[in-house]
């Protein structure tokens, strides 16, 4: 067993959450297609109740903090923020388009200590990339701040998101972050909208499109692996957690709602009103995620895939039932292995095509 | 003998957990995890606090180990630490030593 698996069981027996996500802003200086998000500024925390909860979670030893947004950048306070943070010892990730880093931003994340600079990259071909931001000239900005971050040493992970649009681009992409010294993540989870409007699903590729990249050894590795089929379902795996959310892990938005994870909205408490630590411990929302083991699942606990499907629980919310399957998950599984799920069968086999995956990392 | 100062990095994560101390390096994201008296030296590693106070007033103040012994092994530890970016070591104080925590502010 890793050390890395030792802290995230140690933190399980304690309950702590040991990694948060904090969206400073909604507000970008980009309009992706797929964006799940409100821009309009809705009543930000300030500077001083950011401080304080970045306080409140260093007291509940929240160790990974990742600040993203919006673009996190367009709030003027951003590297206050950031430098406060690392002064509380928290291993700091920050999620940017990058098209806001110049010379000086870059010195000055390197020398704040910040582990991993995140940055979303579309394509190689500015036209496609341009086309998913809406805004012209935003590849060469990014990629421009992504070579001043690398030149100053910092650790770069391109996201390569992935959709209808993009869909021939990963090899450039992936082409394009090994030229940079970045580490390529291909993500092809677009989710619906907070408010749960589901209009940008449209924009998920098809099925086909999902297999061949299952198929690729640059993108999964070992294919006879990745590919599998499942493996047996027996007490253990009915007694396993669902995923990390609410567990060890949590989301909180730039209003100071809390949430089991960024791709989990069910509002479960608002650091405005309560601590932080008095709705990780007490909101009947957290613990009733908590609750739920696989073998509670109304549909999964029967399935053939339970042992080694990625069940999102948050997309499983947003389509109704916490406790239900997430299609998107189904339909991956099944791609991956050519084996029904239950889910598909229990809805006739209608979703099958589609397709909706995890994060493959590279 | 020289003096010895040491600064806990500012390029780490720390944090402790079921009582122990964490630790990770931005610089390639390695983790570690301290043990007891490994703890106590980098939580004092203030960068002008000399070595053998910090083991003469910590460390045999927490443990039972002969002075001589105590800094022997802390000698070792801080030089085990140092090669893996976790503090620096100086004969002369270290005036670029991670801060300590900042106190709350009033939201």
């Amino acid at each position: 067993m890793s050390l890395m698996q030792e802290l995230v069981g140690r933190a399980l027996e304690l309950g702590v959450p040991l990694s948060a996500h904090l969206d400073i802003t909604y507000r970008c200086n980009e309009r992706c297609e797929h964006c799940y998000l409100d821009h309009e500024d809705h009543g930000e925390m300030s500077t001083a109740e950011i401080k304080d909860l970045l306080h409140q979670l260093a007291d509940a030893r929240v160790f990974f903090l990742t600040l993203s947004g919006g673009e996190a950048l367009m709030r003027r306070d951003c590297f206050d923020i950031i430098e406060y943070a690392r002064s509380l010892m928290f291993n700091v990730k920050l999620k940017t388009n990058a098209v806001l880093i110049r010379e000086k931003e870059a010195a000055r994340l390197r020398a704040m200590g910040v582990e991993q600079v995140q940055v979303s990259v579309y394509s190689h071909r500015p036209e496609v990339h341009d086309a998913i931001t809406k805004i012209p000239g935003s590849l060469n900005r990014t990629l421009a701040g992504i070579r001043l971050l690398r030149s100053h040493g910092m650790r770069v992970n391109i996201a390569n998101v992935l959709m209808r649009s993009n869909r021939a681009d990963t090899t450039g992409v992936q082409a394009l972050a090994k030229d940079l010294g970045a580490h390529y993540t291909l993500d092809p989870t677009i989710t619906p909208m907070m408010d749960g409007n589901t209009s940008v699903l449209r924009l998920r590729v098809d099925g086909s499109d999902v297999s061949s990249y299952f198929h690729d050894p640059t993108l999964v590795g070992d294919v006879e692996s990745f590919c599998a089929p499942p493996v047996p379902v027996n007490e253990d795996v009915l007694e396993g957690l669902p995923c990390s959310a609410g567990h060890t892990s949590c989301y909180i938005s730039p209003y100071g709602d809390v949430y089991p994870c960024v791709q989990f909205p069910i509002t479960c408490g608002n650091v405005r009103r309560e601590k932080f630590i008095d709705i990780w411990r007490d909101s009947p929302r957290l613990n009733e995620v908590r609750s739920i083991r696989l073998k509670h699942l109304t549909t999964c606990s029967s399935c053939t895939h339970a042992g080694s499907c990625t069940r999102c629980p948050g997309l499983a919310y947003m389509e109704g039932n916490m406790r239900g399957p997430s299609s998107a998950d189904c339909e991956k599984s099944f791609v991956r292995t050519g084996i029904v799920t239950a889910g598909m069968m229990a809805k006739e086999g209608r979703s099958a095509g589609k397709s909706g995956l995890v994060q493959i990392e590279l | 003998m020289s003096e010895k100062y040491i600064a806990r990095s500012k390029a780490v994560a720390a944090r402790v957990l079921g009582g122990e101390m964490m630790i990770m390096s931005a610089a390639d994201s390695r983790l570690f995890s301290l043990s007891d008296v490994a703890t106590v030296i980098w939580e004092a590693a203030d960068g002008c606090t000399p070595l053998s106070e910090i083991v003469d007033r910590r460390v045999c103040a927490q443990f039972d180990v002969p002075p001589d012994v105590a800094y022997r092994d802390a000698e070792h530890l801080v030089e085990e630490l140092a090669t893996r970016g976790i503090l620096s070591i100086s004969t002369q104080p270290i005036a670029e030593a991670a801060a300590e925590r900042p106190a709350p502010e009033a939201p």
